[in-house]
């Protein structure tokens, strides 16, 4: 095999015609400030599959699933170019709502941050609640719903009115997915969801994202290398800004295109 | 484990340009908003403007330097700017040594120590104490316990402990911004605690401390009622001559035209204010210049 | 228990002075004991505030009935029919501090919450002070602002208002009221942890949702800290109200009518002539104490909010 050279990543043609494009991100540049933090990311993500973004701190990857749901936008001096769309549709055309666009596609965050003044059944409530689309009487079965798809329902069915911060970190994280699921979004945006957690409560969040992917399209960012190739079907290298390589999971982990990948996967550098 | 994935309850938009009725709520409230932060300092202008525009024409070297008068015309300033003058000087020499040290106490002797939790509790407590209160507290302890009777000691000391929340709070404000690495530092070269507040801590937070006295001061200038309750009189003709002299000051002068019916009255109450406002403006100009002194050289 | 800790206190101090064994540690010893003497000033003068006002109450109530104090519905201790029910002034207290709050607290509030989350940094840096300056205006030249604007503009607007009213003065005092809300609000408002607003955008809430069911619930020990506070200061402020409310105890809800709070009656007995050592007299103590109790409760509420909010991380 000759030497991997240093090309822009290219999805071979034959597979790009055989997924179900979700999301798919054209030439998009992302700053803050003077920072050039995403150069000319293209890429699509596939519905109903787990794709995950690897690489670094620093390298833009958080940067570029906050752009997605444009939730980049909302820090000071924050700017972006370039085109993202979601079933076809460019989020950053002009007249598009950032917040219509993120009721269709839900983030769960770094830390588990579930809301403090809420008890367990108010924070699985709170994006009906504060997007004006509850109803009183499909309350108990969006709550029971949505905990039951995040696996949290059996350890917290008795405790309901307690407030959502008195669970294990671990718990806040999959009551924060639970919140996330209920206002039914159709893509999850995950960012480094267990690095705040234990081994044990990582591997619950990662049962649970097989599940999940039969109903949702989910993009995780890990720097766990060992999670992207446990949870993900495809992945996405991410170096400096620049996406190095994407691929489905297997091939990314076992014949890396790119010199960088290699030095990356194989505990090089990162 | 697997979930029974129900179809969502409510429809979730699909269209993402579809207008959102909370756009234009959310507008209206900004503009709302906009107005509870105008509205006030615009009240703020009007109550200086009308002041000045009613005090204005009456302040002249006579009525700087005059007496007291029934004659509104006639009337003068003078005893009453003295007396404040007067009870800024002593209000200060009595509350800035003794808040610094409760403020130096409590940020380098007792840090975490219980003692210093119920002082710092006592200090929340006095500094929301009604002004009138302290009059009282005045008028019992200093006018009739200690008998100095209604005289300027006993105005300033009554001032000195009002304000000692505001200098002690200040004080450790000030004390705050010296970094722990430099009284480590000062440790490591030997020196004994108190050599390390006097040549270390205290130098280099002195501009915060004296920025946080004089607007103290400023508040001691300005408080009318404490010192109407322990007896300040109101006509008086002549200056104080010692610290147990009788006084009046500003404010008091103040209350007392504002008090009376006559529209004359009325206008030499403006002039005081406009007087009075001059010289928290002076003061709060000189704490301004040194925290700013202060923060360009950090 | 607050005893056993001074006594504590001071027996370590004292032990340290025979104990110096050099000069040097005798002068640290000494010092060390003058600065814990000024921290002790301040449980000195809360504890000074508290025999004044109770000797004197006590001496108030040897000549007065505590239960006619309570119970009975009129004060009139100036005058020949001397009755000493102390509810008028606390009606009229009540009355004041109610138009105080209720302008502060929406305006002291949407202020808070434009700087914090929609004006921008400069703005913020620049408001934040103007704003604050409303609480330095010393309190007789808004007494003079209610006597002589105030009330003769509400006059036009508002039939058979009095020259001396408790609406006039209740404004300008919710006036003078709003830095102490916006502020201490603005500071917890803008604590609340950056993630929890991005939970929020990212569940797809707009902004007034986020900060009305996620921020402001969750500032809610910092805003109440500060409304107590205002509360306290409205119940204790003097002047505003001994210039342009009148000086009628009267148990009335009829903002338009002069009123006496507990604060100008104090003042106006104070700058009378009543002889010392009467009844008459002694009222202010007892009144005094009735506000400082009054006073005191709210502060108290108010430091365990704060320490609250406090303990809470911030962002």
């Amino acid at each position: 095999m000759a030497a991997p050279q240093p090309t822009p990543y290219r999805m071979p043609a034959e597979e790009a015609n055989n997924i179900i494009k979700k999301i798919t991100a054209t030439d998009v540049h992302a700053w803050f400030g003077d920072n050039h933090v995403l150069k000319s990311i293209t890429m699509d993500i596939p519905a109903k599959q787990v794709t995950a973004i690897i690489g670094p701190s620093g390298c833009g990857k958080s940067t570029f699933i906050r752009c997605v749901n444009r939730m980049h936008e909302l820090i000071p001096n924050a700017r972006i170019s370039g085109s993202i769309t979601l079933d076809g549709e460019n989020v950053y055309r002009p007249g598009v709502d950032p917040v219509l666009l993120r009721r269709r596609v839900g983030m769960v965050f770094q830390k588990p941050n579930p809301f403090p003044s809420m008890s367990i059944r108010d924070n699985v409530l709170a994006g009906l609640k504060l997007t004006r689309r509850y109803a009183r009487a499909d309350a108990a079965d969006t709550v029971e719903n949505a905990l039951r798809q995040a696996a949290l329902w059996d350890e917290v069915k008795d405790k309901l009115d307690e407030p959502g911060t008195s669970l294990s970190g671990g718990q806040q994280q999959r009551l924060c997915i639970a919140r996330t699921l209920a206002v039914a979004p159709e893509v999850v945006l995950m960012d480094e969801p267990c690095s705040a957690l234990d081994p044990i409560a990582t591997a619950r969040i990662e049962d649970l994202l097989h599940v999940l992917r039969k109903d949702y399209t989910i993009v995780i960012v890990t720097h766990n290398l060992q999670q992207a190739t446990r949870v993900s079907q495809r992945t996405a290298f991410f170096l400096t800004g620049d996406l190095v390589e994407y691929s489905d999971t297997d091939s990314l982990f076992t014949s890396p295109q790119d010199q960088r990948t290699e030095d990356y996967i194989t505990g090089k550098f990162g | 484990m697997s979930a029974p994935s129900k179809p969502p309850l409510l429809a979730t938009p699909t269209d993402l340009t579809a207008k959102r009725s909370g756009i234009l709520v959310e507008r209206a409230f900004i503009w709302i908003c906009r107005f509870a932060v105008i509205l006030p300092l615009f009240l703020l202008l009007v109550l200086i403007g009308d002041v000045v525009i009613e005090g204005l024409g009456r302040i002249n070297t006579d009525f700087l330097t005059g007496l007291p008068s029934r004659r509104a015309e006639q009337a003068g300033i003078w005893p009453a700017l003295v007396g404040s003058l007067y009870l800024m000087v002593l209000t200060a020499v009595l509350a800035l040594p003794l808040g610094v040290g409760a403020a130096v106490y409590l940020e380098e002797y007792g840090r975490r120590s219980r003692l210093a939790g119920i002082i710092e509790v006592a200090i929340a407590n006095l500094a929301g104490v009604p002004s009138v209160i302290y009059g009282l507290l005045g008028l019992g302890l200093f006018v009739r316990f200690f008998a100095f009777g209604n005289s300027l000691i006993a105005g300033a000391a009554t001032l000195a402990l009002l304000v000692l929340p505001i200098v002690i709070m200040s004080s450790r404000e000030a004390l705050r911004t010296v970094p722990d690495s430099l009284r480590e530092a000062a440790f490591g070269l030997g020196a004994t605690r108190w050599q390390m507040i006097r040549r270390v801590v205290l130098p280099m937070s002195l501009p915060g401390i004296l920025t946080g006295a004089i607007l103290a001061i400023s508040r001691a200038i300005g408080e009318t009622a404490p010192l109407i309750v322990i007896g300040a009189v109101v006509y008086i003709t002549f200056l104080p001559d010692g610290i147990d002299s009788e006084f009046t000051a500003l404010p008091i002068q103040i209350y007392n035209w504002v008090s009376r019916p006559q529209e004359e009255f009325l206008t030499n109450a403006a002039a005081g204010i406009v007087v009075l406002m001059l010289t928290l403006l002076l003061l709060n100009s000189v704490a301004i210049y040194l925290r700013h002194r202060h923060q360009k050289r950090q | 228990m607050i005893f056993n800790s001074i006594a504590a206190g001071v027996a370590r101090v004292v032990n340290g002075l025979g104990s110096g064994k050099r000069a040097e540690t005798t002068l640290e010893r000494l010092i060390q004991g003058g600065l814990v003497a000024c921290g002790l000033l301040a449980i000195a003068v809360t504890v000074g505030i508290i025999l004044v006002l109770i000797f004197e109450t006590i001496e108030f109530f040897r000549e007065v009935s505590i239960v006619d104090f309570f119970t009975q519905t009129e004060w009139t201790p100036l005058f020949i029919d001397k009755q000493y029910g102390i509810w008028p002034l606390v009606s009229g207290t009540i009355l004041t501090s109610v138009i105080a709050i209720s302008v502060a607290l929406p305006f002291g509030l949407m202020a808070a919450i434009y700087l914090s989350e929609f004006a921008a940094p400069r703005t913020r840096t620049t408001v934040k002070p103007a704003l604050e300056l409303l609480a330095g205006v010393p309190t007789i030249v808004y007494g003079f602002f209610a006597l002589t604007v105030v009330t003769p503009a509400l006059q036009k607007v508002v039939p058979d208002l009095a020259l001396f009213n408790a609406l006039g003065p209740g404004i300008v005092m919710g006036i003078m009221i709003i830095p102490m809300i916006s502020s201490l609000s603005e500071d917890a408002i803008y604590s609340v942890p950056v993630s929890l607003r991005e939970a929020a955008y990212g569940l797809g809430a707009a902004k007034l949702p986020t900060i009305f069911r996620v921020v402001v619930p969750s500032a809610w020990s910092g805003i109440g800290a500060a409304l107590t506070l205002a509360i306290s200061r409205a119940i204790g402020e003097t002047m505003i109200v001994a210039v342009a409310a009148g000086q009628q105890a009267r148990i009335a809800i009829d903002p338009r009518a002069p009123i006496e709070t507990m604060t100008s009656y104090i003042v106006n007995v104070a700058k009378g002539d009543v002889p010392t050592g009467t009844p008459e007299y002694r009222t202010i103590f007892a009144v005094g104490s009735m506000l400082f109790v009054l006073t005191l409760v709210m502060n108290l509420l108010s430091y365990r909010l704060a320490k609250r909010m406090r303990e809470r991380g911030t962002r």
